[in-house]
């Protein structure tokens, strides 16, 4: 058995917001009694469609949320719960975040600077630079001088300063080509060989599918299906709940065929499943609400998943 | 009809390097080009010069011939890859999408835009939604081509195929001609009838 690194529980995210017109404030649920765990030496990759709380749950994680979100649930960090004094202790050093652009640096300041941070020594930068193949005098430029690859590996220079052992990578690869995308997902991948949890959130199944070990579908605010890598590389008849079905369809290689519908609003979900609207086999079953069931390894959310 | 780019170069200023070297790629009706490869290769350069918003530093766009229309509207239109900088986010959606001509009900149904949203501001719309209004206001019935620059990889799979699949419909229903700029070969092969490589250009 392997060490657990982080353990989600039943997360519940609500930002709490006026109703238009009025002085009257009420709940937008975006995040929906979620569990998730991440072991040591595993990459878990996060897919799911644009607006489906995937960030939420990065920020949820390493408590980035704005001041009006309210949370509910367990998030532990080797076993403990992460509280307000073991954040300080943790991130940035135990804990690692790579944000989405450069636009988290601080535009005014060299990056060589960003990069050491507050714990990280020269010589530890140095060590890095030479391993991401940046150039020494690259520590002297601003963010704003990188290119859009350069970008991206002095982001996680700044991640691994200082040797963490759970990494939040957030959509680290829109942008880059095809070769720059795959060497991201590479260093992630040597990360976690050496012992350390890596969380990837995406949306770009195909490149997640290189490297994650378990993959969970992200759908409206909650995972509806945690599935090994291999079910995923199996086809869809290996996995459990329509939506997935419906992604792995749609990618180009294969039938390249949508589904009708788009993704059901915070505000007006439906009761039962949230896939409901969009699900070709829905029946009575599915206006209950879907608790997830464990099924050939994985975990999902459906009644009629086998 | 025909458009024409013959030995396009391109530099942004006097001292820049060369973005562009000699580029010459036609496109019939009909035909849907795929350019793809790696960043840097000037990919987007070309685009918004087939579009004719950037004058090339020496060769010409032609379409029959004839130089871009630049006073009356352009059969030539683009879809940009962050829909979100290509609308006015002080308009309405409604506002946006009547820019240049009137899609009707049965349009926009078609695309997937629900008559809701058009009373919303662009922030109020995710980026899927907001893709559909750019590529709607791009399909006026005297457009002839369109330039699709990576206009899917910020949506996911299901609203990419989405997506993709009305625009295939309409031009082949239009018989229009497509460039489509992207780094998804197995998307490049899925839509386009010709795949160039961005080194080979």
């Amino acid at each position: 058995m392997k060490e657990n690194i982080l353990k989600i529980e039943d997360l519940v995210v609500a930002f709490s917001m006026y109703k238009s017109g009025t002085f009257k404030k009420e709940k937008l649920e975006v995040i929906h009694s979620l569990s998730l765990d991440v072991d040591a030496g595993e990459i878990v990759a996060v897919v799911g469609s644009s607006g489906s709380g995937k960030s939420i749950l990065a920020s949820a994680v390493l408590n980035l949320l704005p001041g009006n979100a309210v949370t509910g649930g367990k998030i532990t960090y080797k076993g403990k719960e992460i509280t307000k004094e073991r954040q300080k202790e943790l991130f940035g050093k135990e804990i690692a975040f790579i944000p989405q652009s450069v636009d988290y640096l601080d535009p005014l300041m060299k990056v060589g600077k960003q990069v050491q941070g507050v714990f990280g020594t020269d010589e530890r930068r140095k060590e890095l630079f030479s391993k991401y193949r940046l150039e020494e005098d690259t520590k002297n430029k601003y963010p704003f001088q990188l290119s859009g690859g350069m970008a991206r590996r002095v982001l996680i220079t700044g991640a691994v300063m200082g040797k963490p052992d759970l990494i939040i990578a957030d959509e680290p690869t829109p942008g880059l080509d095809l070769e720059m995308a795959k060497e991201t997902l590479d260093h992630l991948r040597s990360f976690a060989d050496n012992g350390a949890a890596v969380l990837l959130i995406t949306h770009d199944i195909d490149l997640a599918l290189n490297v994650a070990d378990r993959v969970a579908v992200f759908y409206a605010g909650t995972i509806v299906e945690v599935a090994p890598k291999s079910d995923f590389l199996a086809g869809k008849d290996a996995l459990r709940h329509p939506y997935s079905k419906a992604f792995i369809d749609a990618l180009p290689q294969n039938g390249f065929k949508p589904i009708p519908g788009s993704q059901p609003y915070a505000g007006s979900l439906p009761k039962g499943c949230l896939f409901l609207d969009r699900c070709p086999y829905k029946d009575d079953a599915c206006t209950a609400e879907q608790a997830e069931r464990e099924i050939r390894s994985g975990k999902v959310r459906c009644a009629h998943a086998s | 009809m025909l458009l024409e780019a013959n030995n396009i170069t391109f530099r942004y200023t006097e001292k820049s390097p060369l973005i562009l070297r000699d580029v010459s790629i036609n496109v019939a009706e009909g035909d849907r080009i795929g350019i793809v490869g790696p960043s840097g290769y000037g990919k987007s350069t070309l685009a918004k010069i087939l579009a004719g918003y950037e004058k090339p530093t020496s060769g010409t766009v032609t379409l029959d011939g004839a130089p871009l229309p630049m006073k009356s509207f352009c059969p030539v239109q683009m879809i940009y890859q962050h829909p979100e900088l290509a609308v006015n986010s002080r308009w309405k959606m409604a506002k946006t999408l009547n820019e240049c001509w009137h899609p009707d009900d049965f349009f926009l149904e078609k695309m997937g835009i629900e008559k809701e949203w058009l009373k919303r501001w662009p922030s109020e719309l995710s980026g899927g939604e907001l893709q559909r209004f750019c590529i709607a206001r791009a399909l006026a019935p005297e457009t002839k081509f369109l330039i699709c620059d990576e206009i899917s990889t910020m949506l996911d799979v299901i609203t990419q195929a989405q997506v993709w699949n009305i625009l295939l419909d309409t031009a082949k229903e239009r018989n229009m001609g497509m460039v489509i700029i992207t780094h998804n070969l197995a998307l490049a092969k899925r839509v386009c009838t010709k795949i160039v490589k961005a080194q080979e250009l």
